[in-house]
């Protein structure tokens, strides 16, 4: 009997070693690239656009572009019936990593790919699909609309902890940061911040929720992307930083310096089926009614560059 | 019930077509519907399945969670007791991987939520069991079991929109606290607790009762001093489980509690669990590297503090039983 039981035990600990090595394999993707099956099938013909698409392609990653990344699919779905499209979130490291480990056919991250931690940037084939600009929110009962720069950070790094410090009113200021690792975050610190840390404060982790949460908190402050405030929205204040408003046009000229652009990635280049999809998220249907729509900029409105180091230069 | 398997066989209609399969060996041990071998198959594999299954999650969160130390080559005792988390290098600072304020934070929201929900449980349960047994069976049992029923992330609503507000008002700070987390999770495991509790208040043997009253005990003395003693410890079994539950807590928690990374220095400042950190910061994180395998370490004490839960479950009842 107890020879028995312990037989049983042996077999079972050397199948879940099994499985959890199968799982392994997967899961902590070494950066050497594994060569799995890409799930797109895409036509085996040389691709031309007269013949009809067909297969399944899956995008994912940041939740800053998913809104935008769905609509595309699902006009291109429209367009092509036998085309289907899954379009996922999980945040840009997920996005980076699952299309490195040839999960996703196609990765969205808000973040250069030379940025992410254990990214192998030469592997991947970047497309600049969009912009996405954000300012930092504040409540209307701080009484600030416009900060200068220095003044910003010394909010956001707790040297000021009172909005009548900056011009504001007698309210103590609470920050709203996200998650130290999203892609929002370090747009903002690197650019709005000019890398400073910021002092610790509430983290949420969805910009929904730091948009109530700033509405409802006296004194709060946090950022936004800029497609969270809309015109007749009085809840948030969406703050000009050394007098110039956050607006697209301020963007477009380079005077409004917090912005990022939205990534798309594919791992080596593109099957016929992903290439045909970037293509349409650059046509001019997409880049003109859809980015606005939903309030990214186009990539060929702005009047300057910016590489992975962050460097700005005019185009 | 006997089933009287001559009689059914031979029941017109219900006779089987003679063929050779079925009569011989393995084909007839899993089409025949009486036959012991697939019941046997049936009831083992999935047994099977869940050994499985809790093995193989072990073993991959602890290969998972150990790199931290075996690959990155943190220091375990610091990452334990270690208060300063600032685990990525692309923001300006010292890099320092010190989880001790979730340990804290986890455990504090759990402690104190099973602080707020024991007495309000207790008393359900006491209710239901031994006060009103008709009408608490049909009114009190539904409405907790609808409690039950709620999704996590409508309690976290009902946190931000009214407990955060409240605590801002009345406390100062910007309402996101320990203790706000411990509030709604205390409502979230009281609805567990009572309905155990009063298992557990039922099972206590009337014959106790009897002779409580016998020698004169009004029906308070006989809850208060014979039953609930009684009960006693599957009563801390019960409010273990809650805990173990509330442990695991993380949406609703995560939209009250603030997620902060310094440690809290009273209730009414904000802080941050384990679970809360690992579903902040996961999805922005890439496989395989610190800041990710830091996680999955966060992870692993998880479990491993959950385990101690179930071993102080399991070493109670046995005492209950000995």
């Amino acid at each position: 009997m107890k020879k028995k039981s312990l037989l049983t035990l042996g077999l079972l600990l050397a199948l879940s070693v099994i499985l959890v090595l199968g799982a392994c394999g997967n899961g902590s993707g070494s950066s050497s690239s594994s060569s799995s099956s890409s799930s797109s099938s895409s036509s085996s013909s040389s691709s031309s656009s007269s013949k009809a698409l067909s297969g399944k392609l899956t995008l994912g990653g940041s939740t800053a572009l998913q809104p935008l990344a769905a609509q595309a699919a699902k006009e291109f779905m429209a367009n092509n019936p036998n085309v289907q499209i899954d379009v996922q979130g999980g945040g840009s490291g997920t996005g980076l990593s699952q299309v490195q480990a040839g999960n996703f056919d196609i990765g969205d991250s808000d973040i250069f790919a030379e940025n992410g931690k254990n990214i192998d940037a030469k592997a991947l084939t970047d497309y600049k699909v969009a912009v996405v600009a954000m300012t930092a929110a504040v409540n209307p009962k701080a009484g600030v609309t416009n900060l200068s720069k220095a003044d910003l950070q010394k909010v956001f790094t707790g040297q000021v902890t009172n909005w009548s410090q900056v011009g504001g009113k007698n309210v103590k200021i609470t920050l709203v940061n996200r998650s130290a690792s999203s892609g929002t975050r370090k747009t903002f610190d690197q650019f709005a911040l000019d890398g400073k840390t910021p002092a610790n404060g509430i983290t949420q982790d969805s910009s929904n929720t730091v948009k109530k949460i700033v509405a409802q908190t006296p004194g709060a402050i946090g950022y936004l992307a800029l497609s969270y405030f809309t015109p007749g929205d009085k809840s948030v204040v969406a703050l000009s930083i050394d007098g110039v408003q956050a607006t697209e046009a301020n963007v477009a000229s380079g005077k409004f310096p917090v912005w990022a652009y939205e990534h798309m990635y594919t791992k080596g280049k593109p099957s016929a089926l992903a290439k045909a999809f970037l293509d349409y998220m650059m046509s001019s249907t997409v880049q003109t009614k859809d980015l606005s729509a939903q309030g990214y900029i186009a990539v060929d409105k702005l009047t300057v560059q910016r590489d992975a180091t962050g460097k700005i230069t005019a185009k | 019930m006997k089933i009287n398997r001559a009689a059914i066989a031979q029941a017109p209609g219900k006779s089987p077509k003679p063929s050779l399969l079925r009569e011989k060996g393995l084909a007839k041990g899993l089409i025949d519907h009486y036959s012991e071998t697939r019941g046997k198959i049936v009831i083992y594999g999935s047994a099977l399945l869940m050994i499985i299954a809790v093995v193989a999650i072990t073993l991959f969160l602890t290969v998972q969670g150990l790199r931290s130390f075996v690959v990155d080559h943190i220091n375990f005792w610091s990452f334990i007791t270690g208060t300063t988390w600032n685990p990525d290098q692309s923001i300006a600072g010292k890099v320092s991987y010190g989880a001790f304020p979730f340990i804290f934070g986890s455990l504090a929201v759990t402690l104190l939520a099973a602080v707020f929900a024991t007495p309000v449980a207790v008393g359900c349960a006491v209710f239901m069991a031994e006060l009103a047994k008709k009408w608490g069976q049909r009114v009190l049992q539904p409405v907790i079991e609808i409690l039950v029923g709620i999704p996590s992330v409508v309690y976290g609503l009902i946190g931000l929109t009214v407990i955060v507000p409240f605590m801002r008002v009345h406390f100062g700070g910007s309402g996101f606290n320990l203790l706000a987390g411990a509030l709604v999770v205390g409502v979230m495991i009281l609805p567990t607790v009572a309905s155990i509790a009063a298992d557990s208040l039922r099972a206590v043997p009337d014959t106790l009762r009897e002779a409580s009253y016998a020698i004169g005990g009004t029906k308070w003395q006989t809850i208060w001093r014979v039953v609930i003693p009684a009960a006693g410890s599957s009563l801390v079994t019960a409010i273990i489980l809650g805990m173990s539950r509330a442990f695991g807590e993380a949406l609703a928690v995560q939209m009250v509690i603030g997620n902060t990374n310094t440690m809290p220095h009273s209730i009414f400042d904000p802080a941050a669990t384990l679970t809360t950190i690992i579903t902040l910061s996961m999805g922005d994180t890439t496989a395989g590297s610190i800041p990710n395998d830091v996680l999955w370490t966060l992870g692993l004490i998880l479990l491993v503090i959950s385990y101690i839960f179930i071993l102080i479950i399991r070493m109670l009842s046995r005492r209950r039983n000995a």
